[in-house]
């Protein structure tokens, strides 16, 4: 516990990740059952809002996570594109579940499914399960945390404004 | 009513429009000359209480050079489902629709369309339902080719390294 009189010092680098990545805005988005397991996560039995991270904004305006909840299929792939680049920087890719990874079942015969939504946006953490539970997704979501502290501090302010794609 | 009473009663208002039964599970089916097609389903939802269409999907025979369209037709009150199976030539398999009978047919056939590329003559609005606009070929039938990209987007696992490609000649 830090008293109240007392000074923190700190960088502004520092700062600016510490409130990005414990204010991680989701877009609402989801694609097939992995969003189901997304749901779950922000509901109260897991609730995803303890880390800041389940205010999940109707427009990708808003948002600077998207969670890639689902089997992409070619025909979502351009839409998922336009949504992406709609979001403001810095933002975030996670890729929710087998299907968004890489195919997932439609890896072989699937003529119609994206295999692995990276071919699309660039992708920073990857949840493996068909579909994964709560507990990965907030596993997913803290280790991106961890990542944005790491790559904020490492980049400095202007760095992190321009997120490298 | 049993499947044979059924088949009775079709093939003596309609005897050349009824070509036979065909053996299929887990109940048989009623081969139907495609042309006669929507004076049975009229018939069979006006007369014999068949007043839903359960299901309609299309099929595809390379072996035999056909596509084919089944008709799922559900009577409640008989407790009864009958399947309609009409033969088309594979190439160019057009059909009268039953839009005007069962608004249900509408999706169901543009899902056939767009699946087997059969045509429905008299459909309201035949365009593709799951597919982009946009997307070449029927994806259902047996001989189609996954295409290598779309708009620009790989689609096959392995395009970039076909050595370790396990998705056999359609991929390559």
């Amino acid at each position: 516990m830090i008293p109240s009189d007392s000074v923190v010092m700190t960088s502004v680098d520092e700062v600016l990740s510490w409130g990005r990545r414990n204010s991680l805005w989701p877009l609402t988005f989801g694609l097939a059952c992995c969003a189901i397991e997304m749901m779950a996560t922000g509901a109260s039995d897991y609730d995803l809002e303890r880390f800041g991270c389940g205010v999940f904004r109707a427009t990708p305006r808003q948002a600077d996570l998207m969670i890639v909840a689902g089997t992409v299929t070619l025909k979502m792939a351009s839409r998922i594109r336009t949504l992406y680049e709609q979001m403001p920087e810095p933002k975030w890719v996670i890729s929710m579940g087998s299907c968004s990874n890489k195919g997932g079942p439609y890896w072989h015969e699937g003529y119609h499914v994206l295999k692995g939504v990276d071919r699309v946006v660039p992708v920073d953490v990857y949840v493996p399960g068909c579909p994964p539970r709560p507990e990965t997704l907030l596993e997913a979501v803290m280790m991106l945390q961890k990542k944005i502290r790491v790559q904020e501090s490492s980049m400095g302010l202007l760095g992190s404004l321009r997120k490298q794609v | 009513m049993t499947f044979e009473e059924i088949h009775q009663k079709l093939l003596a208002k309609f005897p050349q429009a009824v070509q036979g039964i065909e053996e299929t599970v887990p109940e048989k089916s009623l081969k139907i000359h495609p042309e006669h097609i929507v004076s049975v389903i009229r018939f069979m939802k006006d007369e014999m209480q068949f007043e839903t269409l359960g299901d309609l999907c299309g099929l595809d025979y390379p072996a035999l050079s056909a596509s084919c369209v089944a008709y799922h037709m559900q009577s409640y009150a008989h407790k009864k489902v009958v399947r309609l199976k009409c033969y088309l030539p594979r190439e160019g398999a057009a059909i009268e629709s039953v839009t005007s009978l069962f608004k249900a047919a509408n999706w169901l056939e543009r899902e056939a369309f767009d699946m087997f590329g059969i045509r429905f003559n008299g459909h309201p609005e035949l365009r593709r339902i799951l597919c982009p606009e946009d997307w070449v070929g029927h994806p259902l039938r047996k001989d189609y080719q996954t295409p290598d990209y779309y708009n620009g987007m790989p689609v096959p696992l392995y395009f970039d390294n076909p050595n370790e490609s396990t998705a056999g000649n359609a991929h390559k």
